[in-house]
């Protein structure tokens, strides 16, 4: 195996870990602050590419795509959170597993009652297709490398409100003490919205970005929450830089895994055995990975506040 | 002098900077009600823990009936005949009052992992749970779910399950915490009867319980026990005083 | 007498009744729904016994269900193929045999189920419902490579296993086979309710500090709870996967582990029979709504999300009214 293509395979696997950071940020952030297990965060990737594919078909632009993936998946968290999610604050995880998978049910079956069983498509633009040179003499795709700084973008962004920003404070010390805050005053329903509303925007967004080099189908987010729950449980509940961190190594693990693994395994098995025994193996590393840090770090890395 | 039942020794710990026991020695001997004082912060739920289970001193050995516990699980220290009662209601609240203590029962016979007879129709523990239940008078609504009793009737509830227990020592978290006049009497009543049953180890902050039920009292500041003596012994010691019960005087 | 007694008997007699009348108006597809409503009540069963009595949100049981159904799977294909399981150390057939199946299902799935429990229960909250799904996801993933029973396209039985002295193919003694089956099970389940057992795991799902208190660990009574649920699950997907004579890796994917947790939801949770009457309710929904609309899975949504929200004792709880402490 080339070094060329190692090198190719980690930068997708750091496109692929940042798409899932954007998943897992606003998983993360409801599951640290609002004590929320949501299921429907697939749902809501879904939406923001469901919203771009139509945009771009409507108006060409993908620019305008991306901003309604971005509007409508918010949106549509607004609405969710204010119907229903507000009930579940006070639940039990199962109540609240159980109802944000009806949800999954209704937003599966609702987009294919609108927009039908097959996929839609969504191009990536003339702007960002083609493929850019980068030291090393490696070619790499504009559009994935374009991702991967509308991820780090992002990160930072978040990093700084958390940080930096009244609202970032408010975040934390919620994550600290629900109670507490409430009693000083916070409006902790705007907050609470505002958190759910953020974290359905950037799976949207998300959505939106990968429906463009995959397909834009019902059951896309599913795959993908799994993995962004997996994510969360790495990083630590709560922790954006533990969503980051473990983001990556997700990200790195299942990229170079699916490439690396049938290598090793075709150095002494046949091809199809080395190749869907490496492929089966790369998608259970993830698992694997959860398990041994749980086993050590019950609590993630970053968590246990 | 008899050995004492519950024996702690040098018992420190600390969580980070905070040092929450200093070299802790506290005793428990036989038909005496032992009350630990001391202000709030002071440290009493640490220590408690790690006399009950579920925390373990960094230094020190926590002795009951001779043997070394230091290290044994919250379940085994309940086998070996520790009785408890909690600050806050642990009770299973979807279960009947006689369910609650026939529980009791079933973890002193220990034959837990039964899978076919009704447990609720075994004479034995039966028998064992409505002696409890009447001794703390509470047989009238042994068909009630816990959930429906008023805050006493719970209390009352904790101490007939420890009972059941047939324990060797009592370990009484602020048993009178949110109790009425009323209440408070009666559970004083209960106290001072089991006593000769078995020694009690009272935390509480309800003064008059304490001075009206305890032989002795010991008094606990920032963790470090600063007086230990009888109850005369303690009114009248200066530095509790000062430390403790001069607060709460102006208080 | 009690409304949920008579509510569990009425059950019991519909789903005797019912397959009785299709099978004299020979309506042979309506006895299989039923067969299908048992088996997933059966699957119910098993969840329940772990998510409503032990407290232990199972969010990976389909890794049991899964179990089961590649058990009599892989047997059967064996049998079919006359090839051996395993030639080395020591020879192991493959066999059509129901009994045999069963057992073979029961003891691994409840083996898997205490693999399992060890590993997941040094966990709670939403660690635990992350770390089951994570083990059923890897067998998922798993079976999807595995090409020598299928892989993704999954495995084709040819004809049902045999049962001694029954036509098993026939769908009315398939039925009666998996009837059977669930009023053991059901039998099992209330025995243990009111057990020692019982009352202990009860008893630490609803507050730790207190079955510490009275001298026992809740570590043993989960794991007992979890290796029961898993063996009972197990045995639900050898039937499921004999009675479409088809196995795949769906078996073991998470949207199964969320549709045993519906029928155990939508009954109710903790009530024995819960499973039984969510199982009914979600075949009836699938076969009237399924019928009236192909995206019925939206009203099925709303559906558990009504009861979720607003009805959290399921049917029964809605029916019978709230639970009363046993006596």
């Amino acid at each position: 195996m080339s070094l060329l293509l190692f090198i190719e395979q980690t930068l997708n696997g750091l496109q692929f870990g940042v798409m899932l950071f954007l998943m897992a940020a606003g998983l993360t952030l409801v599951f640290g602050v609002m004590g929320l297990i949501n299921l429907a965060h697939g749902s809501l990737y879904m939406v923001g590419a469901f919203a771009a594919a139509a945009v771009a078909a409507a108006t060409g632009s993908f620019l305008l795509a991306l901003v309604a993936s971005f509007v409508c998946a918010a949106f549509a968290g607004i609405l969710i959170e204010f119907f229903i999610i507000r009930r579940l604050y006070d639940r039990d995880h199962l109540d609240q597993v159980l109802a944000t998978f009806a949800l999954i049910l209704i937003f599966s079956e609702g987009t294919r009652w609108v927009f039908g069983s097959f996929p839609l498509f969504l191009d990536t633009p003339e702007w960002l297709s083609g493929t850019v040179m980068l030291p090393f003499g490696i070619e790499y795709s504009l559009y994935r490398l374009a991702i991967i700084l509308v991820g780090l973008i992002v990160a930072a962004g978040l990093f700084w409100m958390i940080a930096r920003t009244r609202v970032g404070i408010r975040i934390r010390a919620g994550e600290n003490d629900r109670e507490m805050i409430a009693v000083l005053g916070v409006n902790i329903s705007l907050l609470y919205t505002f958190v759910f509303a953020l974290g359905a925007a950037l799976a949207g967004l998300a959505g939106a970005l990968i429906g463009a080099i995959q397909s834009v189908q019902v059951g896309m987010g599913e795959p993908v929450l799994i993995l962004a729950f997996v994510v969360v449980v790495i990083g630590g509940i709560g922790s954006i830089s533990g969503a980051f961190v473990g983001a990556i190594l997700v990200g790195l693990t299942d990229t170079l895994g699916r490439t690396m693994l049938p290598v090793f395994f075709g150095l002494f098995l046949e091809p199809s055995a080395a190749t869907s025994l490496g492929a089966s193996l790369s998608s259970m590393s993830i698992y694997l990975l959860m398990i041994g840090v749980l086993l050590f770090r019950p609590k993630g890395l970053f968590g246990g506040a | 002098m008899t050995k004492p039942l519950l024996d702690v020794r040098g018992v420190s710990k600390s969580f980070g900077a905070v040092q929450a026991s200093t070299d802790i020695n506290l005793d428990l001997r036989e038909g005496e009600i032992h009350a630990l004082i001391g202000p709030n912060g002071a440290g009493k739920s640490t220590l408690i823990k790690q006399i009950a289970g579920g925390l373990r001193p960094d230094s020190g050995t926590v002795f009951f009936d001779g043997q070394d516990i230091t290290g044994l699980s919250t379940a085994a220290r309940a086998r070996l005949g520790m009785g408890r009662t909690f600050q806050i209601s642990s009770l299973a609240m979807d279960y009947s009052v006689l369910q609650n203590v026939v529980l009791g029962a079933l973890g002193r016979r220990g034959d837990i992992f039964r899978f076919f007879r009704p447990v609720m129709k075994d004479a034995d523990l039966l028998a064992t749970a409505n002696q409890a239940l009447e001794m703390v008078g509470l047989e009238d609504v042994k068909n009630f779910m816990t959930s429906e009793l008023s805050h006493g009737q719970r209390r009352q509830l904790e101490v007939a399950v420890a009972l059941t227990l047939s324990p060797k020592v009592f370990l009484m978290d602020e048993p009178m915490a949110g109790l009425g006049a009323d209440g408070s009497r009666r559970l004083m009543e209960l106290l001072g009867e089991f006593k000769q049953m078995a020694p009690i180890l009272l935390v509480e902050h309800d003064m008059d319980a304490v001075f009206a039920l305890a032989d002795r009292i010991s008094v606990l500041v920032y963790g470090k026990i600063i007086a230990s003596g009888s109850v005369d012994d303690i009114r009248g010691n200066p530095i509790v005083r000062s430390a403790y019960l001069g607060e709460e005087i102006d208080a | 007498m009690r409304k949920e007694p008579l509510l569990n008997m009425a059950l019991l007699i519909a789903l005797l009744a019912f397959p009785l009348w299709a099978w004299v108006a020979d309506e042979p597809f309506l006895i299989t729904l039923t067969t299908r409503a048992i088996i997933f009540a059966i699957a119910g069963v098993g969840l329940n016994f772990a998510l409503g009595f032990g407290g232990l949100v199972s969010f990976g049981h389909a890794a049991f269900f899964g179990l089961g159904g590649y058990v009599m799977g892989v047997l059967a294909f064996h049998a079919q193929t006359y090839t051996p399981v395993l030639d080395w150390p020591f020879v192991i057939n493959g066999t059509k045999s129901m009994p045999i199946v069963w057992m073979v299902a029961i003891v691994l799935s409840g083996a898997l189920a205490v693999a399992i429990g060890a590993l997941s229960l040094r966990t709670s909250g939403v660690y635990f419902i992350m770390i089951t799904l994570a083990f059923a996801q890897m067998l998922y993933y798993f079976t999807i490579s595995w090409s020598t029973y299928g892989g993704e396209d999954g495995l084709s039985i040819y004809v049902r296993n045999d049962f001694p002295g029954l036509n098993t193919m026939d769908p009315i003694q398939y039925y009666a086979i998996c009837y059977v089956l669930l009023l053991i099970v059901l039998g099992l389940v209330y025995a243990i309710s009111k057990s020692a057992f019982g009352l202990a795991l009860g008893a630490s799902r609803q507050n730790e500090d207190r079955i510490q208190a009275v001298g026992q660990g809740p570590f043993g009574l989960y794991l007992t709870a979890f290796a029961i649920s898993g063996a009972i699950t197990g045995l639900a997907g050898v039937l499921h996967a004999d009675l479409n004579r088809f196995v795949s890796p769906t078996m073991f994917s998470w949207h199964t582990s969320g549709e045993i947790m519906i029928f155990v939801i939508l009954g109710g949770v903790g009530r024995v029979f819960g499973p039984v009457a969510g199982a009914v309710l979600f075949i009836v929904l699938e076969h009237t709504l399924g019928g009236l609309s192909e995206f019925w899975h939206i009203y099925l949504g709303a559906m558990l999300l009504g009861v979720v929200l607003f009805a959290r004792g399921g049917l029964i709880g809605l029916i019978a009214g709230r639970e009363v402490a046993h006596d």
